[in-house]
């Protein structure tokens, strides 16, 4: 049973097994031990006999081959209508054969099922609300990535994501010191505009716990800083746990699902550790899904609910904005057209459209909607991981079409982007496209427009 | 012939279909699994019960989905084809009769004209679908020769029917045709992707309480489908 060096059916545990799949340069060896990979087929077919239960059986075979679920998909309608991209042949043709030969597939099919797991889907999810029985083509997806990645047939960038996870409860190598740190730091840089600026690391009973995206603390730790204004001013007792700070999770797009309980179980420990009333996460859409919506099922709790209540950021901002713990001043509010992309992960998956909208309603003068929008609303075309791998680079280019023509059919030049995910594929849009956008996540905005009190400001030289 | 296919032929087949039908049921409601779905089904009956419902019942109405709604031709040949698969053979007069003879009682019945309309709409629109299977190229890429046979299963019942009642051809020779493909329409549903007409209501139950409980359920006025 030959196994690559790099690419195997190893989890990355180690620093040394980690340091030496990113010395290879995109990935290069790694994908071309992959060709040599071979199946457990034994495995596989047990993996089947035990996951592979009544609503996935039924989804496969009582599909009507009706087609309905076609133009739900943007990959379908940015790549022509190409019959090859259709949702179900998507999952027929990949999870439905390895059904079907009851997992006696060799490892060139097996490299056919990565690529269409993770270069035509990005599990947004949308195709099972168009389809009369509810068939939830997105969910089918992430169950294929977990086979895909049991056998070791999983895109270079989210074997190494995984192992981070693993590694540093991060999806970066991010240590509790060098987030420490970082917060420490932060503070000390804002403190002089913002007189009393705090951010507390580690203290008990808070009303809320803040985490994060730890792209935040290593690449924007700005962000961070105006997570702690935003607090400041709307005189929130809040902290942030020295451990338990990532919501993220590479190892969900990829398929671990024992890296993504580990990961959620180190927030879940935060909050058990640090007892706050509620916890709230950083803008982002997959960070929440994973976290607060799928999370508590991978670390086996009941009830599918977090130990505390959670909190995306926006049901933050919009609670602050409602009750006047953050007050607009009305003559900063957005007077140019201004667009907001919803995310698949917190608006479709986690019912939050109306939040959105509530916030829109009060920081914009012109709100327009994207067509579809809300529930209905299109992917960014990065999800699922898709942004991140460098493998499938032209495809997720030409899958962002559909966000592009969106966004112009809006005539807005600035769109709102609470999500990591959905922020950097429209950066990436307006790269690849050119079509004069600008995008923002909500803090600075609202940063530039709070009413900040005498007291809080300060004081005069 | 006749007698021997309405007697104990029709019992064994209701036999097929009821048992085939609890079957089904118990097994796929069973084989969920709070833990591998990723739904805590059991914990909260309200929110489960309100999306189960909100699942099933919008899309039940023509216009209750965005689904159906950009998709208002197939819409309505579909919903047209379905209401006649359904209403025609209960209310039919000559089932009830029939019904009535063999097991004494017997449901309100379709006018001669109305019931007669319905079967030519369930043929046209099957026809329709056949066509759509050819014709589109999203379509043509998902059909199998299963899903032909489906059809041919589903509106067979139908176009013999109305030739033994409009009396084209020999009468007694496509009323006995009749009676064999309606009895494999009843004992396909059980046994074939037919079983929708079961585990539609429980894919939808699934999803909606997928919905109401996990996936924004508990943080909006529920899914809008
Ligand atoms: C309450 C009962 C039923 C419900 C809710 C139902 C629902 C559905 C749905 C959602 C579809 C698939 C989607 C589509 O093609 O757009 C479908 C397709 C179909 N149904 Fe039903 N159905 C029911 C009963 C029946 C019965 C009793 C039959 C015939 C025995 C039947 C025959 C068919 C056929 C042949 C198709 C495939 C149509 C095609 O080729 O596209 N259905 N049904
Ligand atoms: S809409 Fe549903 S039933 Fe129709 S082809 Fe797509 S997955 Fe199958
Ligand atoms: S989940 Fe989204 S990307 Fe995947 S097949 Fe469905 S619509 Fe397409
Ligand atoms: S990146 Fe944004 S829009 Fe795309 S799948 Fe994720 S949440 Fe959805």
């Amino acid at each position: 049973m030959p196994e690559g060096t790099l690419c195997n059916k190893q989890h990355v545990n180690t620093e040394e097994q980690l340091q030496a799949l990113l010395a290879d340069k995109s990935g290069k060896t790694y994908y071309e031990e992959m060709k040599s990979l071979d199946v457990d087929q034994d495995k596989l077919a047990k993996t089947l006999a035990a996951t592979f239960k009544s609503r996935l059986k039924t989804w496969l075979s009582i599909c009507a081959h009706c087609g309905l679920c076609a133009d739900s998909c943007f990959l379908y309608l940015a790549n022509k209508r190409d019959p090859k991209q259709v949702p179900s042949y998507k999952i027929q043709s990949t999870l439905g054969e390895i059904v079907k030969r009851k997992g006696r597939v060799d490892t060139p099919f097996m490299i056919h099922c990565m690529d269409v797991a993770w270069s035509q889907c990005t599990c947004c999810n949308r195709c099972g609300m168009y389809c009369p029985f509810g068939i939830d083509m997105g969910v089918m997806f992430g169950y294929l990535r977990g086979l895909c990645y049991s056998q070791g047939f999983v895109p270079w960038e989210l074997k190494i994501g995984s192992g981070m996870h693993r590694i540093y409860r991060a999806q970066m190598d991010i240590t509790t010191e060098d987030w420490v740190d970082t917060c420490e730091w932060m503070a000390e840089e804002n403190e002089e505009e913002w007189p009393g600026l705090e951010i507390p690391i580690d203290k008990e009973n808070a009303d809320i716990m803040y985490t994060v995206n730890a792209r935040e603390p290593k690449h924007y730790p700005e962000d961070l800083a105006e997570a702690a204004i935003l607090f400041h001013l709307a005189g929130e007792n809040w902290t942030v746990p020295s451990e338990g700070w990532e919501e993220t999770s590479l190892a969900m797009f990829a398929g671990d699902w024992e890296a993504c309980r580990m990961q959620v179980e180190s927030v879940y420990d935060a909050m058990k550790r640090l007892n706050p009333k509620r916890m709230v996460v950083t803008e982002c859409g997959h960070a929440y899904r994973a976290t607060v919506i799928e999370g508590p099922y991978w670390a086996g709790l009941k009830n599918g609910q977090t130990p505390v209540p959670s909190l995306h950021y926006i049901e933050w901002l919009a609670e602050a904005l409602r009750t006047g713990k953050i007050k607009i001043d009305p003559a900063k509010k957005i007077k140019e057209p201004v667009t907001y992309q919803d995310s698949c992960n917190y608006i479709r998956n986690a019912g939050l459209a109306d939040t959105a909208r509530e916030i829109m309603s009060y920081i914009a003068e012109d709100f327009r909607e994207m067509q579809p929008c809300r529930e209905h609303n299109f992917c960014c075309g990065g999800g699922g991981g898709f942004n991140g791998l460098g493998r499938y680079r032209p495809e997720r280019n030409v899958g962002l079409k559909v966000k592009r023509d969106q966004i112009l059919a809006t005539g807005a030049k600035l769109v709102i982007s609470p999500c990591h995910n959905c922020w950097d594929a429209i950066r990436d849009l307006e790269e690849v496209y050119k079509i004069g956008i600008r995008w923002s996540f909500l803090k600075p905005i609202i940063i530039g427009m709070a009413i900040v009190p005498d007291h809080m400001k300060p004081a005069e030289e | 012939m006749y007698e021997f296919l309405t007697g104990p032929v029709l019992w064994l087949t209701f036999a097929v279909f009821f048992i085939g039908l609890a079957a089904r049921f118990v097994w796929y409601v069973r084989g969920l699994d709070w833990k591998l779905d990723r739904v805590a089904y059991r914990q909260w009956p309200k929110y489960g019960i309100r999306g189960a419902l909100r699942s099933i019942g919008f899309w039940l109405l023509p216009w209750g989905t965005r689904s159906w709604q950009v998709k208002p031709v197939f819409t309505l040949v579909f919903f047209a084809f379905h209401i006649g698969l359904l209403v025609t053979p209960i209310f039919l007069l000559g089932h009830n009769l029939l019904l009535d003879e063999r097991w004494g009682f017997a449901l309100p019945t379709l006018p001669a004209g109305v019931a007669s309309f319905f079967t030519v709409m369930v043929m046209v629109a099957g026809l329709f679908l056949v066509i759509r299977r050819i014709a589109l190229p999203e379509v043509r890429i998902l059909t199998t020769w299963y899903d032909y046979l489906v059809l041919i299963i589903a509106v067979a019942p139908f176009a013999t029917g109305y030739l033994a009642a409009n009396h084209i051809g020999d009468y007694g020779f496509w009323l006995n045709i009749h009676i064999v493909t309606g009895i494999i329409w009843i004992v396909a549903i059980p046994l074939t992707k037919l079983s929708h007409f079961l585990m539609f209501f429980l894919t939808r139950a699934q999803i909606g309480m997928d919905y109401g409980i996990k996936r924004g359920g508990m943080k909006s006025k529920g899914m809008a489908w």
